[in-house]
């Protein structure tokens, strides 16, 4: 028996899963149109590569990958390119994105695939077509698939193979593991291949008997190979959220990836099987990531699985599962972290593994939330090991400095403590809320850190050309004195040599040529005009002295020092009125302009 | 209308349900309570429970609060019991009334409610009492089979309200002094415990009757904790304390202080241990903080007991160390997920 790893927390929500896992996997009916939208991953947003009324075929590009972080969108199936216009999209943001709509045509007519032998091409051609065949991450996140097989500074020993699917009502991974395993399995073997990896270890919550019976079957069936045929099934407990990639890497191996820090670096990189299963597909059989397999469940009266065509609007697909009159809205994801959509026109996306139909039955809404009573059954909850009770206190009182001491940013969202909270407080709302307004801060800062940049190379400039002029003067002045100084030597009334002496003790001797005295004179004009250029550009730091350059940046300082307080202490009073408005709390100190 | 944002589904579990469960857990102590000490008890936890909802919902309104979702957190009838367990049961009626209005109004409501007292309010009800009302504060039952004569409920009723004893009887008659009091005053006139635990107040471990009252709130406590609604670390640390401290005493000069035991079940160590320090508003949130909070209550409540002026130490060591708590919990932050510089162990915290 393997030796497991614990993280601290979790919860137990109810899976309500059987009700979806009953029933095998079904091709979704062909919609009467497909909305897809070509910023479907992490990166940059594809560019549209087809145009208004052109006929594309099933798995052709209709959006080519830009830049290094990108991907391709391909046409879920043949049909007619109808508008490349902005609609909305299944974001939580309710915001518009590029989509390109296409109107079937029911032929369903493939572009020519060609799959290969993956030991047959070199892994930059493979990360090429994984790329073009717009494979990304399928647990969630869709972070472009060629990326994370790109091979690191570190030694990747473990591949982590994630079938934990963690979240209640969703059971497309389970249904896909206990359908497809074996093509999983030959993708696992890709990407074990890719990163040159040690080891395959594929996670499975146990309560997925019939996924995990599957995956050790197809795990078995394989042809062995020489060395390296490490890859293994393992049950790992079922507590949410063991599938989030943090905690199944740490309950698979004890290496625990912290907050910005890739898992690379400890030798660690984790994969969804859906992805393992897409790579597999891209590549021995040419396929495009067109469709994916989709839960669709909640206030449903047929809860099943459907493989469905990006782009499919939602409504069309829920309803293929019967849904009852009640439903008020559908949700994108687990209850845990998923999103509402905005509506039920939108898209299928890449990123959606579960609809789930939602109903006041269902999903009550929560009690009027009661203050904080610091139980912290959240901190009992918390994964990522924080005290949400105290961030809680911060984000509430807009002290983000304190928020930020306090990890704000390890914290993944996983609704564990919101869960948990027994005065039903929306605490990952909080947190959200502190997140992008700090973000918000820091992109202020950097916009008037780049303003103030730009301003001191202006002045910069401006004491340049003043002091260059300055210069030019001083040149004028020099030439004219010069001219002047010849004009006098001009005619030849010298002084008796022993005068000559007196008056300069450098002056040349008596015999000395005229010349001599002109240099002198041209000497001192230079000085002179130094002394006024210095005189008339007094800003100029270029020519300080050390003393003074120290005095200066000690006042600089001192400035910001005073800048920065005035702008914490209306921090603070302005935080000082939100508790005025809400609650007043004694605990934490509100943080005073001294820390 | 469902949640607008992530997570859609919470625990059904809340403050309020809590707060009964806590109550429930009381309820092995009060009974033992009232079997060796009779139902005067009953009186002033309705009394105190009353007048813990009447200034709840008073104050609610004075600070433009709803007051329904708060009248049923259950969280001032808590306080209202916990402050009349702590009070001689036959004292005036206005003695709980006034100790629990202040414990709802002043240190919990000023404070700005549920959630935001500094405080643990029952204590601060205690308190005020026993440095108000000193001589009210020390009218404890005589228990069940020891005094001359029992009051029956209505003698006790009318006596709670109207100051009126049976004809003939005087209040020393049928009240007396705790056993932690007694053992302070006997100590200075005999000077030797032998002897003072041979009085008919005392029981096996401590006070007769009354260990048994803290038998029924350790009762409870296990409760508490075999529920998970309180963690083990306050009862341990505050117990382990108060029994090292008192062992230490106990072993150096067992003439002149008595064992850890006596200390256990005495006063309000067992209720203070489960009940009253592990108020989790008023407490702290870190496990280590909550050692630390526990243990320093636990060598207070010893150092009032044996070397204070007052019979029992709990409601004190909670308040001083009430005052801690945001310094405790500031600089017992534990390490994050990933940041505790181990790359890799077995047990990831708790889980």
């Amino acid at each position: 028996m393997r030796q497991l790893f614990k993280f601290h927390g979790g919860v137990h929500p109810p899976t309500h899963k059987e009700q979806s896992s009953q029933s095998p996997i079904a091709q979704a009916v062909l919609p009467s149109r497909l909305v897809v939208p070509l910023y479907q991953h992490i990166g940059n947003r594809a560019k549209p590569a087809v145009e208004v009324g052109q006929r594309v075929r099933k798995g052709q590009i209709i959006g080519m990958p830009e830049g290094s972080l990108s991907s391709a969108v391909h046409a879920p199936t043949s049909g007619t390119v109808a508008a490349i216009d902005m609609q909305q999209v299944a974001h939580a943001s309710g915001m518009d994105d590029l989509c390109v709509t296409l109107i079937p045509d029911g032929q369903e007519e493939w572009i020519k695939r060609e799959g290969m032998d993956y030991l047959s091409i070199n892994k930059a051609d493979i990360r090429f077509v994984l790329r073009m065949a717009g494979v990304v991450g399928l647990g969630g996140a869709t972070f472009p698939s060629d990326q994370k097989l790109r091979p690191g500074k570190h030694k990747i020993k473990t591949v982590v193979l994630n079938g934990a699917e963690c979240e209640p009502y969703i059971t497309c991974d389970d249904l896909l593991m206990r359908e497809r395993a074996e093509e999983i399995i030959q993708g696992a073997e890709i990407i074990r291949y890719m990163l040159d990896a040690e080891e395959v270890l594929i996670g499975i919550e146990d309560n997925k008997p019939e996924a995990i019976a599957a995956m050790r079957l197809a795990v078995n069936a394989r042809p062995r190979s020489a060395s390296a045929d490490r890859m293994e099934v393992i049950a790992v407990p079922t507590l949410y959220p063991g599938g989030g990639a943090k905690q199944l890497i740490r309950v698979l191996t004890g290496i625990e990836v912290a907050a910005g820090v890739r898992s690379t670096d400890l030798g660690a990189q984790c994969f969804n099987v859906g992805t393992a299963y897409s790579i597999y597909r891209a590549i021995a059989h040419g396929e495009p990531l067109i469709s994916r397999i989709v839960t669709v469940t909640g206030n449903v009266a047929q809860a099943r699985n459907f493989e469905v065509l990006f782009g499919t609007p939602a409504h069309e697909l829920v309803s293929q599962a019967a849904p009852l009159p009640d439903t008020n809205g559908y949700l994108m994801g687990g209850p845990m972290m998923g999103i509402r959509l905005p509506s039920e026109q939108v898209g299928i996306i890449k990123a959606t593994n579960c609809i789930i139909a939602m109903s006041d039955v269902l999903f009550p809404p929560a009690p009027p939330a009661l203050p904080c009573i610091r139980c912290t059954r959240c901190a009992e909850a918390c994964p990522a090991e924080l005290q949400p009770q105290e961030l809680y206190w911060f984000a509430k009182a807009k002290n983000f400095d304190k928020a930020r001491k306090y990890n704000l940013f390890d914290c993944i969202e996983c609704g564990a403590c919101s869960y948990v909270c027994p005065s039903h407080i929306p605490l990952v709302q909080y947190y959200r809320f502190a997140k992008s307004e700090i973000w918000d801060q820091e992109s202020n800062q950097k916009a008037a850190d780049a303003a103030r940049v730009r301003h001191e190379y202006h002045e910069f400039r401006e004491e340049r050309e003043k002091r260059e002029k300055a210069e030019k003067l001083a040149e004028r002045d020099r030439a004219a004195q010069a001219a002047k100084a010849q004009k006098a030597a001009a005619p030849p009334t010298l002084p008796p040599a022993g005068e000559v002496a007196n008056v300069s003790p450098c002056a040349a001797p008596a015999d000395a040529d005229p010349e001599n005295t002109m240099q002198l004179k041209i000497q001192r004009a230079i000085e002179q005009a130094k002394l006024q250029a210095a005189t008339t550009t007094p800003k100029n730091t270029e020519q300080l002295t050390p003393e003074q350059r120290a005095q200066i940046a000690a006042i600089e300082a001192r400035r910001a020092h005073i800048h920065e307080l005035a702008s914490t202490s209306v921090e603070a009073s302005s935080a000082m009125l939100v508790e005025a408005n809400t609650e007043v709390k004694s605990q934490p100190p509100t943080q005073s302009p001294q820390e | 209308m469902s949640a607008f944002f992530s997570p859609f589904i919470s625990k059904p579990e809340g403050v309020s349900l809590i707060m009964l469960k806590v109550l429930l857990a009381l309820i092995p102590g009060i009974a033992l309570y009232v079997w060796f000490f009779g139902s005067a008890i009953l009186i002033s936890i309705t009394l105190a429970s009353l007048t813990a909802l009447g200034t709840e919902a008073l104050m609610l309104k004075l600070r433009n609060r709803p007051i329904s979702p708060f009248l049923k957190d259950n969280s001032a009838l808590l306080t209202a019991w916990l402050l009349a367990l702590s009070i001689p049961p036959l004292a005036p009626w206005w003695l709980v009334v006034v100790g629990t209005a202040f414990a709802i109004s002043i240190s919990k409501h000023l404070y700005g409610g549920l959630g935001n007292n500094p405080f643990n309010p029952a204590m601060i009800g205690y308190a005020v009492l026993i440095i108000s009302f000193p001589l009210q504060m020390t009218h404890w039952i005589t228990p069940h089979g020891l005094g001359q004569v029992e009051l029956g409920f209505f003698d006790q009723l009318d006596y709670i309200f109207r100051g009126i004893l049976p004809d003939g009887l005087k209040l020393d008659a049928v009240t007396m002094a705790t056993p932690l009091d007694t053992l302070k005053t006997q100590l200075h006139m005999y000077g030797n415990i032998n002897e003072i635990m041979n009085l008919p107040i005392y029981g096996h471990l401590a006070g007769q009757g009354s260990e048994w009252v803290a038998t029924g709130f350790l009762l409870g406590g296990l409760y508490l904790l075999a529920t998970r609604l309180i963690s083990w670390h306050i009862p341990v640390a505050y117990l382990g304390t108060l029994f090292i401290t008192a062992g230490l005493f106990h072993l150096a000069d067992p003439a002149h202080y008595v064992t850890p035991l006596f200390h256990w079940f005495s006063g309000a160590a067992m209720i203070g241990a489960f009940f009253i320090l592990t108020d989790p508003v008023s407490g702290p949130t870190t496990h280590k903080g909550k050692l630390i909070f526990a243990a320093g209550a636990g060598f207070i409540t010893y150092l009032i007991r044996v070397f204070g002026g007052f019979p029992d130490g709990m409601a004190f060591a909670t308040l001083l160390m009430n005052i801690c708590v945001p310094l405790i919990d500031a600089y017992t932050q534990p390490k994050v997920f990933g940041k505790k510089g181990r790359l890799s162990d077995k047990n990831g915290g708790q889980a």
